[in-house]
């Protein structure tokens, strides 16, 4: 029985984090156009604006180029599915989330790079010069931000001895000075400029630009209409919330609920949302006052990344 | 028993070759398949009872001269390497029943084929020099045959072969002197009387003998900058050879590292394994840039090869230095990471190059501007190419993730105790590894993306048809085992387990353990590749299902409705208005502009009226190996200065010749006396 109820909890458990990040994604979405809109003296759509978009979406007719194959159809569904799999067993809204043993950040990490990986394919199947262009350049910049990205997990990992997720955030619990540490701080920059990058969002990608030679993201996912458009707007919004989500929990774990029981879980759930809305708030200003970047000035800030966590990694030993 | 599966290896591949190259050509490769199989169970079953009892199995021959007595033993360490080059070599060999006809049935190659497999099996089985020298070669020769089997149809396989004859005969040089000096200075030929004498010798003689060892077999395995041989000969072999190449013979340049480093020099002091890790971190990087910017398909699986040879060597040489340096748990880990990938790689290489060889057989062509949508026409080879390159890839579930994920765990873990040589290197390393991650990626979303998705870019490309059943299953059987052995690495660790102890009997025994989850030993890391795959599929069911509920129109989920793609504005869009690799590459190659310097040029021809208006564009580029150019060239042209000297000294004349016979006699005699 005892068995039973602690699997029933893990459930539970899993499937709230989940909601969270399914729910919480468009409506960071919503947020941050908002905040946009105001800095920029409009007023803007409703916060939840997003959510009626895909419940449109899903309604619509179901179309897909001419000459393509099954892989078109699986993209979309890649994006999602990886999302939804690493945001329930992931160290969200509590430091000891089910099945956290298996929660390692590396693999995470590579699962996340799976659901990338099967929709810049996708964007090939579709047989445009747009698909092509829009895959050759997110698959670039993926190349060159998974460095900083390993690099930085690494940086990470080394004082606190595991790539283990929850053990990260829960070792910034127990010892602060963890998080105040040099390579930590760098780490999570570098962790910042990968996720500015992989979520498509200023300076590296305009996510909402209508320039079809410019888009890098937008132009991947051009030929995708309707339910299968709604998938990949919910997929890369989650993706940013599950993203968002682990850097604060890194930062500032506190509030994270550490503890069985339903009240730490409730205030754990509140400072989540609390944390990553404060944050993406704050890239929404910070979107305000920049410019997108050219093409092939990105490697200059992806190396910049890079010398960051690799510079995290060196302190991180230096100073064992 | 067990001599009786080491002599039924040696005989029934002697017999398959002779069949081979004597039976019709309607029998001819039917019966050499069939005695190559025999071949491959007797040396599975010597396999098994090593790798199941943990002790070698050994064989030899009365000697009669010096050099006469045959000498085999199978160690675990040689056994996993057995067992890796005949899981290939079933999958090609089953491949090679539908390639035949396609040029790989002449009795020439019918012969070479089942020699190569057998040489091969049998060098890890080698325990003397002399026999381990002869075995070696007898692989090189036979692969060598195996290039030249298109050479009538292709300048290129010509080239090909003269580059790996040189440089398989340059590192065989190495190789033979090396293991001379140490069989001259232990005081016997076999590997048992210089493993017991080898610890006598002085350090600078251990350390030649290990530099021109790393020298030949690194030229074995394709490390950078001895691979140039590698994307010719690899590229130009036909379906099965390549494979057999690129997926189980580049195995044995790293058995040859491990044998002469660990095993028959009982391993070395740092500097050795910081060269090895070097060479892994040259070759990672070097590799995976020009398999993102080729766009050639069999070239860009070579230097993949490169790429993985050199995380395998980064491995090895971390493992190397941590036990020098005396972190026992983290070196054994880094050994088991080493074989793991070795074996990974042999399996999505070996799935990847049947898969290419598919597409060559399908299309006439290897050349990714000129392919595309082949899913759509071939499933079977698209899938297993998909699983390969997501696999090499280092994607989860996937088994290319399972190494990746214990390398970086070994090197994680070895940094808190580490000293500054060995933290250094892990640095480099890791940042190596990262940027090799990245564009390996990368290069293989283009081999996927632009060979086997989108529209056809040829005629011959829109033509294409499935391969014969034959090819299907033994490219599909390696695609499968990648697919298990990322769920559940348990199937095959302990037995790398068992190699990597015998290679260097420190350490745990088990480094990792569990079969769902694995753990490592003495530190905190888990994966759960399995309960990771299974939260995928979960995942997946509950996306399709939501997306299902969410649809509210009459028919639940509407099939996709084909329809023209956009192309703002146009009404029709052709098949070369897509991207292709060049253009995929295109912004990576211009970041790695310094590395690579690519030879462009871009002509312009205006229109009579007006310079404004552009009549025609010429755009060519070409990336050809950068250390290709810049070292060898010049050595080449350098060597040719000296032959067109000595060639004076030639007139054709017998007097002269015989004045030069008489001089060498006199100079030898002064020298002597």
């Amino acid at each position: 029985m005892n068995g039973f109820a602690h699997l029933l909890t893990s459930a539970l458990v899993a499937l709230v984090q989940l909601a969270l990040v399914a729910v919480g994604g468009p409506l960071l979405l919503g947020v941050m156009r908002k905040v946009r809109s105001r800095l920029e003296g409009r007023v803007g759509a409703p916060i939840y604006q997003p959510l009626l978009d895909l419940r449109k979406l899903f309604t619509k007719q179901r179309m897909r180029p001419r000459e393509s194959s099954w892989l078109f159809g699986a993209g979309p569904l890649a994006l999602v599915t990886t999302v939804v799999c690493v945001s329930a067993i992931s160290p969200l809204a509590t430091a000891r989330p089910p099945l956290g043993q298996s929660a390692d950040f590396f693999a995470i990490i590579f699962a996340l790079l799976l659901g990338s990986v099967v929709l810049a394919l996708s964007a090939l199947d579709t047989g445009t010069a747009f698909g092509g262009m829009g895959s050759s350049r997110s698959m670039t910049i993926g190349a060159l931000a998974e460095p900083a990205l390993l690099v930085a997990i690494l940086a990470m990992a080394i004082p606190a001895r595991t790539s283990n997720l929850p053990a990260l955030v829960r070792s910034g619990l127990i010892h602060p000075s963890l998080i105040a540490s040099p390579s930590r701080i760098l780490a999570l920059a570098s962790f910042l400029v990968v996720i500015l990058a992989e979520s498509g969002r200023l300076p590296v990608d305009n996510p909402s630009t209508h320039l079809e030679l410019t888009m890098i993201h937008e132009a991947m996912v051009l030929e995708y209409s309707g339910p299968d458009l709604g998938l990949i707007v919910l997929g890369e919004s989650m993706r940013l919330v599950f993203l968002l989500g682990l850097l604060v929990n890194l930062l500032v774990p506190w509030g994270v609920a550490d503890r069985p029981g339903a009240l730490s879980f409730v205030i754990g759930v509140a400072a989540l949302a609390a944390k990553v809305l404060v944050t993406g708030v704050a890239i929404a200003i910070f979107e305000v006052f920049t410019a997108k970047m050219r093409l092939f000035r990105l490697p200059e800030l992806l190396a910049g990344g890079f010398v960051l966590a690799l510079l995290g990694a060196v302190t991180a030993v230096v100073a064992r | 028993m067990n001599h009786v599966s080491i002599w039924m290896t040696a005989l029934a591949g002697l017999m398959a070759a002779i069949v081979g190259g004597t039976l019709p050509v309607r029998s001819r490769v039917g019966a050499a398949v069939l005695l190559t199989w025999v071949s491959c169970s007797a040396a599975l079953v010597a396999v098994v009872s090593v790798l199941h009892s943990g002790h070698a199995i050994a064989m030899s021959t009365t000697k009669i001269l010096p050099f006469t007595g045959i000498s085999l033993e199978l160690t675990p360490l040689g056994a996993v390497f057995v067992l890796a080059i005949v899981v290939v070599a079933l999958a090609s060999t089953l491949y090679w029943l539908g390639y035949a006809s396609h040029g790989l049935s002449t009795r020439c190659a019918s012969s070479a084929l089942p020699l190569f497999v057998t040489s091969m099996i049998l060098v890890p089985f080698a325990a003397s020099v002399a026999t381990f020298l002869v075995l070696w070669e007898l692989m090189a020769l036979a692969s060598l045959v195996l290039v030249l089997t298109d050479q009538s149809r292709r300048e290129a396989a010509r080239s090909a072969a003269q580059w790996y004859a040189v440089m398989t005969h340059a590192g065989a040089a190495a190789i033979l002197l090396a293991l001379i000096l140490l069989s001259a200075h232990a005081g016997g030929q076999t590997f048992a009387q210089i493993e017991a004498h080898s610890h006598h010798l002085s350090g600078a003689l251990r350390g030649t003998i290990f530099v021109l060892a790393l020298l030949g077999f690194a030229s074995k395995a394709g490390a950078v900058p001895l691979h140039v041989w590698l994307p010719k000969a690899h590229a130009e072999a036909p379906g099965p050879a390549s494979a057999l190449m690129s997926g189980a013979m580049v195995n044995l340049g790293i058995y040859g590292i491990i044998l002469v480093g660990n095993v028959l020099l009982g391993g070395g002091p740092v500097w050795w394994w910081l060269l090895v890790s070097a060479l892994g971190v040259l070759s990672a990087l070097y590799g995976a840039l020009y398999a993102a910017t080729t766009s050639d398909l069999k070239r860009l699986l070579a230097y993949s090869t490169a790429d993985n040879m050199g995380l395998v060597l980064i491995a090895l040489g971390t493992a190397g230095m941590f036990a020098a340096s005396g972190s026992h748990v983290t070196a054994a880990i880094a050994m088991v990471a080493a074989l793991l990938l070795m074996f990974n790689h042999s399996l999505f290489k070996g799935a990847l190059f049947l898969a290419a060889g598919a597409v060559q057989i399908a299309t006439g062509t290897r050349d990714l501007d000129r392919l595309g949508g082949l899913l759509r026409r071939m499933p079977v080879t698209g899938v297993v190419f998909l699983i390969g390159a997501l696999s090499v890839a280092a994607l989860p579930p996937l088994n290319g993730f399972v190494g990746e994920w214990l390398l970086l765990q070994s090197l994680l873990h070895a940094l808190p105790s580490a000293n500054t040589a060995v933290v250094i290197t892990v640095a480099v390393a890791v940042a190596a590894l990262a940027l090799t991650g990245g564009l390996t990626v990368a290069a293989f979303v283009k081999a996927m993306g632009i060979g086997f998705l989108g529209r056809p870019r040829s005629e011959e490309a829109s033509k294409a048809h499935e391969v014969p059943a034959t090819m299907q299953l033994g490219a599909g059987l390696l695609a499968i085992s990648c697919l298990a052995l990322g769920l559940v690495p348990m199937l095959i660790l302990p037995a790398l387990m068992r190699g990597a102890r015998s290679a260097r009997p420190v350490g745990p025994v088990a480094a990792v353990h569990g079969w769902i989850s694995l753990h490592l030993f003495g530190f905190h890391g888990v994966l759960a590749p399995s309960l990771l795959a299974g939260g995928l599929v979960v995942a997946l069911a509950a996306t399709v299902l939501a997306r299902r509920v969410s649809h509210r129109r009459s028919s639940p989920w509407p099939a996709l409705t084909p329809a023209e793609p956009w192309g703002s504005g146009r009404r029709t869009q052709t098949a070369r208005m897509q991207y292709t690799a060049t253009s995929f590459a295109e912004p990576l190659q211009r970041v790695f502009d310094d590395v690579i310097r690519p030879a462009r040029d871009l002509d312009v021809s205006p229109a009579a009226e007006s310079h404004y208006y552009v009549e025609r564009i010429a755009y060519q580029t070409s990336s050809d190996d950068v250390i290709e150019r810049v070292i060898y060239q010049p050595l080449i042209a350098a060597v040719r200065r000296w032959g067109g000297l000595a060639r004076k000294l030639q007139n054709g004349s017998v007097h002269r010749y015989l004045a030069f016979g008489l001089l060498a006699l006199v100079i030898v005699l002064v020298v002597l006396a």
